[in-house]
């Protein structure tokens, strides 16, 4: 796994740059993450990010979009807005997080 | 008094546990009931077929007593809903069960109900099908016979869906149906899916990404469903895309029972969260989800439940004996995928390590090769029928390990793993 160099802190990430260590992550690690996929952090947006570390303590794994809108409270349409054409898979780039889970 | 575990479900996962139970537990000690609303079994892999003129309806469903041991209690009828704290199973006709221990085996459903429009009676099943039911299937095939061109669009609503490359394989299978037909030029084929690509895992992305150029298909990723428009015949997405159809074929919502939900078991999508290496609810020690049914991170599908009720059994009989559950489910699956012209591919898998390429050594019948199109490949899927209605769910043994070996694939170098960034 490549260690890179991320506002001023080594953090560990696999090939896609997903971080793979959950205590790596920290706001400003978050805002690099974020501004490296244009996405720039507002109240709303942190709001998701938080939702989704918090989640992940308590269940073991990345939340769904479903899950972002049924426990989170925020409608899938408006993590398309928030973050444009993939909410999921960028949500949990921000958050430091593993992608959520595909198939084949 | 004697104990009682009770089978919630009489499907593929369900019949199988009630052989391997029938077997391993003492009758004097144990008595077993069967619960499930209806006595007909389906051949679910053949659903994919049926629509192609492979199989008809009645080849695919036999009676679900046929497969039960002797000795069992079989009770037909609608679970209402569990009371675990009272250890109770309460069915819709007012009956309750008691229970010892709970096996919950009901599966996963297709809900064209949770996306707005896509059960509207002025499209279902008439422009719009789903595949994973016979009512489904059996329309879907009139449906394809008639068709003489137009857009043939082929969608998966959300993750995770039961059998994963079913609806890629369809898409494979209708491209050849249609160059039979001899009016291929004439259907305009787009797969539709809310991953971000046909197949998301790396290798098998590299190796079978020409799949869908090869054959003309145009692939629509990140399409998450809004609503379908009945009217006009659109599929709207979420980012306000739209797809219009002439003739769709779609897998709905994937959702676990009702009564899970009612019951308080299950997760947004009513499944069931498990240990997902020995499948004991995290919530009850004396409740179990088998198959489709649990949330464990593996693919809905018969082999899955296979392999994992291969050391369900070995472990219930530790359980209830008080000792430690001793045998860990590594995620193994192994699906043959059917890629039309008599031709299909092979791919085994677990939770730890993705489908790679090779041969996949199988005593007698084999070498089947892993992830490359073959003859054998696809005959080793209809073979399979008659394995599943002969040995598997009568909890037989089949050559195919629980655990996932490495034998005869070949790994992959870090080079080869790279995958796309996260804005890509």
């Amino acid at each position: 796994m490549p260690v890179i160099e991320i506002s001023g802190k080594p953090v560990t990430v696999n090939d896609e740059g997903f971080l793979t260590n959950f205590d790596e992550w920290d706001v400003d690690v978050a805002k690099e993450l974020a501004k490296q996929i244009d996405i720039e952090m507002t109240e709303e947006r942190w709001k998701i990010i938080t939702f989704l570390r918090e989640d992940y303590k308590t269940q073991g794994e990345t939340a769904t979009s479903r899950r972002v809108q049924t426990v989170g409270g925020v409608p899938i349409k408006e993590q398309f807005l928030l973050f444009p054409k993939k909410p999921a898979k960028k949500m949990a780039y921000i958050a430091g997080l593993p992608k959520p889970k595909g198939c084949v | 008094m004697k104990k009682r575990v009770v089978i919630l479900g009489g499907g593929t996962a369900g019949t199988m546990v009630v052989n391997r139970l029938h077997k391993k537990l003492n009758p004097d000690e144990w008595s077993i009931t069967l619960v499930d609303k209806d006595n007909m079994h389906v051949y679910q892999p053949g659903l994919l077929l049926l629509p192609f003129g492979v199989y008809s309806a009645a080849e695919l469903v036999k009676k679900r007593n046929n497969f039960f041991p002797p000795g069992i209690e079989y009770v037909r009828a609608e679970v209402e809903r569990i009371d675990p704290e009272a250890k109770k199973v309460h069915l819709e006709d007012g009956l309750t069960l008691d229970y010892d221990q709970l096996i919950i085996a009901t599966g996963t459903t297709p809900r064209p109900d949770q996306t707005l429009g896509m059960d509207d009676p002025a499209i279902w099943r008439k422009s719009v099908f789903d595949f994973y039911t016979l009512e489904g299937s059996t329309a879907l095939r009139d449906a394809l016979e008639e068709f003489t061109g137009g857009r043939l669009v082929v969608h998966i609503s959300e993750m995770p869906i039961k059998c994963p490359v079913a609806p890629l394989e369809f898409t494979f299978l209708a491209d050849a149906y249609f160059t039979e037909k001899k009016i291929r030029d004439k259907v305009q084929i787009t797969y539709v899916t809310p991953l971000e690509g046909a197949f998301t895992k790396p290798v098998c992305s590299k190796q079978l990404g020409w799949m869908l150029t090869e054959r003309d298909i145009k692939l629509e990723p990140d399409f998450v469903i809004e609503h379908i428009d009945p009217g006009a015949k659109l599929m709207v997405s979420m980012d306000e895309r739209e797809i219009p159809f002439d003739l769709l074929v779609t897998v709905p919502v994937n959702m676990g029972a009702d009564f899970v939900g009612r019951s308080g078991l299950g997760d947004d999508l009513n499944y069931i969260p498990v240990d997902k290496e020995n499948f004991l609810s995290k919530k009850y020690d004396n409740i179990f989800a088998l198959g489709d049914a649990s949330d464990i991170p593996a693919s809905k599908a018969g082999s899955v439940a296979h392999f994992a009720i291969d050391l369900f059994a070995e472990n219930f009989v530790e359980h209830v004996n008080g000792l430690p559950m001793t045998h860990k489910f590594d995620g193994h699956t192994n699906c043959f995928i059917e890629s039309g012209n008599g031709k299909g591919l092979l791919i085994d898998f677990n939770y730890k390590v993705e489908p790679l390429t090779g041969m996949f050594p199988l005593p007698i019948v084999g070498p089947f090769s892993l992830l490359k199109e073959s003859r054998i490949n696809h005959l080793g899927k209809l073979a399979f029928r008659w394995i599943y209605w002969n040995l598997l769910i009568k909890g037989r043994w089949i050559p195919i390990s629980d655990a996932m070996s490495m034998s005869g694939k070949n790994q992959v170098t870090q080079k080869e793993g790279v995958g796309a960034n996260a804005s890509h």
